[in-house]
């Protein structure tokens, strides 16, 4: 079995315990509510008989660790429970949301790479000019402010004083497109609607930089760190004896080895990105998971609440288990070690 | 410790963070004296001067019910530093402990307690945040629980790496050698090494403790009204753009200069304390 794949079973089974992990931790902070979940369910109107029936249907006369049982029973069939907000399954819901944020998520994503690690490279080539000390500065500024800051900032500049983007939204009303996959740029594609995926290429530009902003920040400032590590290497050295260019020694040399802890830290970016795309979502009027989970939220839907916790923590061990598949596959030294440990 | 300071204050960036923090301290803790209407931090109503833009009376303009918006983003800056002590105060000893404890015994301890984190480390850190405020009631109090409860596991991490470093030094295998008590190492021989790296942590993260109980607020699930945030405030604004402007930059910017404050300081002591190693 070659090391890659020997990695990747590891990491498959330790996402896997740290997701029952997970499971456990939000469902006992659903359950730590104070109040019958049942009662705020059907409201103040309804009889104790009403209760009662609910209460049992939904296992809560039962101990904790039975709750649970059933809880994991239910998910292993995909049931989630049905949400006591829109009255329709949990996993429906969440299916229709999820592509919005998602597709947020990864153009954000692609813009944090796109631009975070040239701008790190390019930094810490030029260490200690002018072009190094203004890209620490922007890339500082980044990180130093939520993204729903960014949003308003971005919206109030590109769309209000300079109206060169709209203001909400996924795709303008004139336009409808078949649902296929949820992701708006891979339907309009899909439908061979080139307007329309412009016109939604178009939304999507300041809700994703305002997503990426931080992470752009981020990036650029870790890879900038550690290609000034990698700098001091005597095979740098090495190679500037040798007479190579600079450009060829900050793009092979240094730049290379550096891609690989930046990576990890990109992994947990993305997972922030999750997070905060709540927050620019709510700016945007985005159509994604976040006004679904603060909907749920304020009204105590607990196997809403639930499912959305879980499936954003499973997107996130996914992407983690991704983004060490990579490093796996970069890093040589694993990529070529066959069988170290039996 | 003196040597450092001599450092922070001659680099004209961490010079500008010190002076952006010892402002928002300033004014956080004078709030009072410095507030040009102190009353406007609760549920004030003054209908002549509702929605005022910036102007010689209000500096920052008035919001929609006729309140200083300046003296509010004090008052606010004045619960954000509260939060982010106290959320630091309970989760760093907690996260040191844990790590402590996992690096240097190893074993099951290391395999239970570093699962333990990453259990937390996977839900993205302000959805577990937002998920505990929806279960809890929105008061200042369960904000500050929730923050705390996703905190601590980054120190643990942080440190764990450490002490699981230090363990195989000599100087930890001579005290071992020597009889010392387990928790004579962990806290006088491994500790110390690991101090570094939390108190540069610690400056970085008063501005992440800012980011994240202003995002909470801004989705309605942190400090609840009238009590002044920076967090709301720019949620109640947003509605009200491009045309009363001053409602969210002014919140948002305050924002941004408290923790760009606490990042240039924090970028330097990484420097610094990073090179003495």
């Amino acid at each position: 079995m070659s090391a890659v794949v020997q990695l990747l079973l590891r990491r498959l089974g330790i996402s896997l315990i740290v997701l029952v992990g997970v499971s456990m931790l939000v469902f006992g902070i659903a359950r730590i509510i104070p109040g019958d979940p049942a009662r705020i369910a059907l409201g103040p109107n309804a009889t104790v008989e009403q209760i009662a029936k609910l209460r049992s249907s939904m296992h809560l006369d039962e101990s904790i660790v039975v709750q649970y049982g059933h809880f994991i029973k239910d998910l292993s069939r995909g049931d989630l429970g049905m949400s006591l907000y829109t009255n329709r399954p949990v996993t429906l819901d969440i299916a229709e949301f999820l592509p919005a944020t998602l597709e947020l998520v990864i153009v954000a994503g692609l813009l944090m790479i796109g631009i975070g690690l040239p701008l790190g490279r390019w930094s810490a080539r030029y260490r200690g000019r002018l072009a190094d000390h203004v890209i620490r500065l922007v890339s500082l500024l980044g990180v130093s402010a939520p993204s729903f800051v960014w949003a308003v900032i971005l919206m109030l500049l590109f769309a209000f004083f300079l109206p060169l983007f709209p203001i909400a939204g996924r795709i303008s009303d004139t336009y409808t497109i078949e649902r296929v996959t949820g992701f708006l740029l891979v339907d309009t594609l899909w439908a061979g609607n080139f307007q329309a995926f412009s016109n939604a290429l178009w939304h999507i530009v300041l809700p994703a930089f305002a997503l990426a902003l931080s992470g752009i920040g981020q990036a650029a400032r870790l890879t900038r760190a550690n290609m000034i590590e990698t700098y001091d290497k005597p095979y740098i050295e090495m190679a500037q004896a040798y007479g190579f260019s600079g450009r060829r020694i900050a793009n092979r040399f240094a730049f290379k080895p550096s891609l690989i802890p930046s990576l990890t830290i990109i992994g947990l970016d993305f997972a922030a990105m999750l997070g905060n795309a709540f927050l620019v979502e709510a700016v945007f009027a985005w159509p994604g998971l976040s006004r679904y989970g603060v909907a749920v939220i304020l009204r105590k839907d607990l196997n809403a609440i639930i499912g959305t916790v879980l499936i954003i923590s499973a997107t996130f061990l996914l992407v983690n288990l991704i983004v060490d598949l990579l490093i796996a596959f970069l890093n040589p030294r694993i990529r070529h070690s066959q069988r170290q440990t039996s | 410790m003196k040597r450092t300071l001599i450092i922070l204050l001659r680099n004209p960036l961490s010079l500008l963070g010190v002076l952006l923090v010892l402002m928002v301290i300033v004014l956080a803790v004078f709030a009072d004296f410095i507030a040009p209407f102190p009353d406007h931090k609760g549920a004030v109503v003054d209908f002549v001067y509702f929605n005022q833009a910036p102007s010689d009376r209000n500096l920052m303009g008035t919001d929609l019910v006729g309140r200083d918006l300046f003296s509010r983003i004090i008052y606010a800056y004045r619960i954000s530093l509260m939060l982010g002590v106290v959320v630091l105060v309970i989760s760093v000893p907690i996260g040191v402990l844990a790590g402590l404890f996992a690096g240097y015994r190893g074993g099951k301890t290391e395999f239970v307690l570093m699962r333990l984190t990453d259990v937390f480390l996977s839900i993205p850190p302000l959805v577990l945040a937002i998920a505990m405020m929806g279960v809890l009631e929105p008061t200042l109090l369960n904000a500050m629980l929730a923050v705390t409860a996703m905190w601590w596991p980054w120190y643990a991490r942080l440190v764990y790496n450490v002490a699981r470093s230090e363990r195989e030094e000599g100087y930890v295998l001579a005290a071992e050698v020597i009889g010392a008590s387990q928790w004579h190492i962990c806290f006088r021989e491994i500790l110390p090494n690991c101090l570094p790296a939390v108190i540069t942590k610690m400056t970085l993260d008063m501005g992440f403790v800012i980011i994240i109980a202003s995002s909470l607020s801004f989705l309605g699930l942190g400090v609840q009204p009238p009590t002044p945030d920076l967090g709301s405030m720019v949620a109640e604004g947003a509605r009200y753009l491009p045309d009363s402007w001053w409602l969210t930059v002014f919140p948002g910017l305050a924002i941004l200069v408290a923790v760009f404050g606490f990042n240039l300081i924090g970028d330097a002591l990484r420097e610094i304390l990073g090179a003495e190693q």
